[in-house]
Order: C-alpha cells, then structure tokens, then sequence
C-alpha cells in the first residue's frame, strides 16, 4: 500500500510535468518519461560522485535532488530547438516530434551510460525502516512522499497565487489573449517547458535509490503517466495528483493480490474513464 | 518520369530481386511488404480520414498471434486459412474497439488506441501460458497455396516461394485499396477528413464512416501482421508494444501519407536505412529520432512530398 503511495508520488511529478506542458503548449508530451530516465541517470552520477568525493552518506538526498533538477535543463535547447517550429501545427506532428526525442534520448542515454542498468549501492536504506500502520517502510520512501507533497502545494501555490501562475493559466485558456496583453510568449514557452522537465528529471532522480535505472524505464513509465494524466484529466493538476494516486495505489494492490492483472487492470480504468468521461475526473470544460 | 513508369519498374524489380539480388537484402524485402500491406491499411486512417492511430501495433499483434496460434497449436498449416483468420480476427476485434475510439477525434482518438494498444500488449506479455509471455510463440512454417514446402532449406523457402506469395498479398492489397480510395467511400473519407462539419451536413454518416475506415484499417494491419510470422519464426510481445505503433506511423510518416504509394516507399526506406545504420552504428534510434523530427518540422509531405512537388514547381516556373 505504501509502496503504491511512494510509487504514486514519482508518477505524480512526472505526470504534473506533462500537465503543465500539455495546459500551456497543447503538446502531449511523450517525451517526458525519457526525461524521467534521463533524471535517474544523471541522479546515479551524482550520487556516485557525491559518495567518490566522501561526502556524508546521510546528505546523498542533496546532490540527487540538485543533479534532477538540474539536468531539467536540457527542456531549453529541446523546446527552443524543436518544438518551437511545431505550435501552428495539427497535434500528430507534434505528438510524432515528441516521439522522435524519445527515440533520441533513449540513444543518447544509452551511448552516456551503456546498455546496463545503474544503481546507487546500498544508499536506499541509509535512513533505516520505520514501522507505518503495522509494516515497516523504508524511510527513504516517506521522504519522497513528503518531497511530493510539498511539491504538489509548491506548485499549487505558484498556479493560484503568484503572476507567473497567472500567465500560465491565462495563456493555457486563451493564447492570443494572453500575447496581445503583452506576455513575451516565447519565453514563457521555453520556461513552461523546462519547468515540465524538471518535474520529469527530478522524478527520475528520486526513484533511483530504489530502484535501478535502465535504459527502457523512460518508455515503460509514459505509458503509465499517461494513464495519470487520462484518469485524472488533461491538463489538472488536481486531476495528475488524485491519477497518480490510484494508479499507484492499485498497482500496488494488484501485484499483491493477482500480478497478472497489474497493468492490465489500469488501462482498463482507463478506457473506462475515456469512454464514460473523456474529459477525465478533473479535466475542464470542451474546449 | 510517370508515376505509373516509376510503378512498372519498382514492380518489375521487386519481382526479378530474389534471381539477382544477394539473399540477406532479398530477405529484407519480406518485413518490408509485410509492413506495406499494413501501411496501406494505416495510411487509409491517417492520410485519408484524418485519424491517427497510436495503437495500431495491436492489430499486427493480432495477425501474428493469430498465425502462430493456428501453427503451433492448432496445427493448422495453410497460410491461407491463416491470412483468412487474421482477417476476420483483426476485424472482430476492430469492431468493439473502433466503435468507442471513433467517437473521438485528434488526441483522444490517439489517445485510446493507444490504451487498447497497451491492453493487448499486456495480456500477452502477462498470460504466459497462453502466449509464452516475453518469449512468445513460435510461428510455424506455412503450407502456400495448399502445397507442403518443407523440405526446401529456410532461406530457400523465405526467399522463394514465400517471397512470391508475400508479393502477391502485397499487390492484392494494393489492388483493393486502390479501389477503396478511389470509390465513392473513399471520397467520403477525404472529405470528412477535410471538413467533418461539412461532410455532415452533406448527410454522410461520419462516425460510421470511420468506423468502416478503421476496421479496414484492422484488417489489413492483422494481415500483415500474419506475414511478419514466418520470416522469424517466431511471434513475441513487442510486436505490439505502443513503440512499434509509433514506428508505423513513423514509416507512413516518412514515405508520405499524402499520396497512396508514400507509406509503401517509407516501409521500404525505413527496414533498409534501419539494417544499414545499425551495421555501421548500434544507435539507429537516434539517428531515426533526428529523421523524424527533420520531417516534421521540415518536410511534413515525407519523401512523396518531396517527389510530388517537385514537377509542380517546375510547371509553375516554365
């Protein structure tokens, strides 16, 4: 159960990463579970140097969660260098460029760090185990889940109290509205953008500890974000925390009671969803 | 030169390949038109009715399982039987899943063919006694036209008899699409494609139209997804994965989904330039990642593109 929730907690950056992308740019970014491989890579770098450098085992969490957001860096020269030339265009072309960086970035991933899968050794555990509701969980895992929730009201608190929140939710309801008020559109595209895959590499940093990162975790894990994203509607950030929430939560559940059903059972909530409420359970209105 | 000239020749060479051409590129040819007889399908959802399916990996799964099912454990070794059944197969399950999907349009439309995409995917690759799981299936070799072939060596019978016939499929397909296209039906499509509104008012039935577009689409996917079988022998999951949806779109993509030939030139480019990177290169998907991109943001028309347009300008500058 707990499992599920810290599992959630992952899928909840990298889903709220692909919201904000998709409320501002309109782009369904499949891309942004390369982004999460590429976080959890760069996140086993770190951590290695980090532990070469002799640093304190206890602080490991500081360069990881650094180095994933860091690494959201690279959402600049992608959007600025790609996705730019396809805004004006019908939403196959830019559903197909975000599937050409995936194809890349897997490449690009695999010629940095080769075909093997990496690990951070024996750091998971460096916080021990606590006892939670009769099991005991890593307290690693509840760190993410808090890191996670803060997030979720960080970013809350940006969308409905600060300017720039304003500009995003502006430009996400009305574009040419939005750039004729005077809002310099491109910059707030290469910032909605890179903030987007920030989410993404910081979730991938995160994970790490836990589990191993492989080359082929970008492409498996968009497909469960994309489940997120369909359960809890396109574009809510409401809707990417309560998605992450179930699917994690009943992935969890399904691998203890009947394994074969794991994702089988989700991407059948998911058409569930589609079919009876395609607008997902917090999407907005027809556009 | 004509378009129907360029045809002849392609034909004509397609046909004397396997008396000239080394064995290794002549087995080449056979993903190739597999692939063809499926973008054919593909390309009357995507080129001609404006749907773009993200989860059409499902229906060459369907075809191939349905081959290697009928081999290894029905016993029933006549490829006709089995090309007949993908068929009817791929459009029993095409009609469930192409009556919810075609209630949208766009990214939902994408969006669920992808989910059902990934439902199929996961049933396989989990209900391993049925499927043999991530190892999957083997795909027996097939009678051709009722005669038992099994004495011939594997790259004798792949690069002979089964090349024929693969060819013939290839043609028979093209054949009937081509009438498809060009019928009254087809010209629905492209104008539901073109202006749904519109073509609505005109009294066209468009759900049902892309409906119809769509399980056509499944069948043709699920045949060639039954010829993909034999020249591996063998049938697994990722045949069906949401990545090999991407790639046929990709291939549509690449040759051209405007024009009725593109997405047969982009499954030919797409296995030859593929097998020649990775003999030079291990990376072929960042380089394929960089080809997709420049044709989306630079040629969308894909290679078709580039050769239809180009006599146009030269016609408007003389």
């Amino acid at each position: 159960m707990l499992s599920g929730v810290f599992h959630g907690s992952i899928l909840f950056l990298v889903s709220a990463g692909l919201q904000v992308v998709f409320g501002v740019q309109k782009i369904f970014n499949l891309a942004c579970g390369s982004f999460y491989a590429l976080g959890a890579y760069v996140g086993v770098s770190a951590v290695g140097w980090y532990v070469g450098a002799g640093g304190p085992p206890a602080l490991f969490i500081a360069p990881l969660a650094v180095a994933g957001l860091a690494v959201g860096a690279v959402g600049v020269p992608v959007e600025r260098g790609l996705l730019r030339f396809v805004y004006d265009r019908d939403e196959t072309f830019q559903l197909l460029l975000t599937f050409a960086i995936v194809l890349m970035m897997e490449d690009a991933i695999r010629m940095t760090w080769g075909t093997s899968p990496r690990s951070t050794s024996g750091l998971y555990l460096t916080y021990g185990r606590v006892g939670v509701l009769g099991t005991t969980v890593p307290v690693y895992n509840l760190i993410v889940i808090g890191a996670s929730l803060a997030i979720a009201v960080l970013i809350g608190w940006l969308l409905t109290r600060t300017t720039f929140g304003w500009i995003i939710r502006a430009s996400a309801d009305n574009r040419e509205m939005t750039e004729a008020l005077g809002v310099d559109m491109r910059r707030l595209n290469a910032t909605v953008f890179t903030l987007g895959t920030a989410l993404g590499t910081l979730g991938g940093a995160l994970v790490i500890p836990a589990t191993a990162a492989m080359s082929e975790m970008g492409i498996e894990l968009i497909v469960e974000a994309f489940a997120v994203v369909v359960i809890g509607g396109l574009g809510s950030m409401r809707g990417a925390f309560v998605g992450a929430l179930v699917v994690g939560v009943l992935r969890s559940i399904a691998i203890s009671v009947y394994p074969e059903l794991e994702m089988l059972l989700i991407y059948l909530i998911v058409i569930a969803v589609l079919v009876l409420r395609p607008r997902g359970l917090f999407g907005g209105p027809p556009a | 030169m004509s378009g129907r000239l360029v045809l002849a020749l392609a034909l004509g060479a397609t046909v004397l390949a396997p008396l000239v051409a080394p064995t290794y590129h002549v087995l080449l040819m056979l993903p190739f038109m597999a692939y063809a007889v499926a973008l054919l399908g593909l390309n009357l959802l995507f080129g001609y009715t404006g749907l773009v399916s993200f989860g059409h990996a499902l229906f060459l799964g369907v075809g191939a399982y349905t081959g290697a099912f009928l081999t290894s454990v029905f016993k029933v070794r006549s490829m006709e039987v089995i090309l007949v059944a993908a068929a009817a197969l791929g459009a029993l399950v095409a009609a469930p899943v192409g009556a919810l999907c075609v209630r949208y349009v766009k990214i939902y439309f994408g969006m669920l063919t992808l989910a059902f995409g990934m439902v199929f995917y996961t049933f396989v690759l989990k209900f391993y006694r049925l499927t043999g799981g991530d190892e999957g299936m083997p795909f027996l070799r097939p009678t051709l036209l009722g005669r038992s072939i099994d004495g011939l060596p594997k790259t004798d019978y792949l690069a002979g008899p089964y090349y024929y016939y693969s060819l013939a499929v290839l043609v028979l397909a093209t054949l009937v699409m081509w009438r498809i296209v060009h019928s009254p039906f087809g010209l629905c499509l492209k104008t539901i494609r073109d202006n749904p509104t519109k073509a609505e008012t005109l009294g066209i039935g468009v759900a049902r139209y892309r409906w119809c577009a769509f399980v056509i689409s499944a069948v043709y996917a699920a045949v060639g997804g039954a010829l993909l079988g034999p020249p591996t022998g063998n049938v697994d999951p990722t045949l069906a994965y949401w990545t090999q949806s991407g790639n046929i779109v990709f291939m549509t993509l690449l040759g051209g989904f405007a024009s009725f030939f593109g997405p047969v030139l982009g499954a030919f480019v797409f296995i030859y330039l593929q097998d020649w990177v990775m003999s030079v290169v291990p990376f072929w998907r960042l380089i394929f990642g960089a080809i997709l991109a420049a044709i989306v943001i630079a040629a969308p028309g894909g290679l078709a593109g580039l050769w239809v347009r180009r006599p146009s300008v030269e016609a408007s500058s003389s």
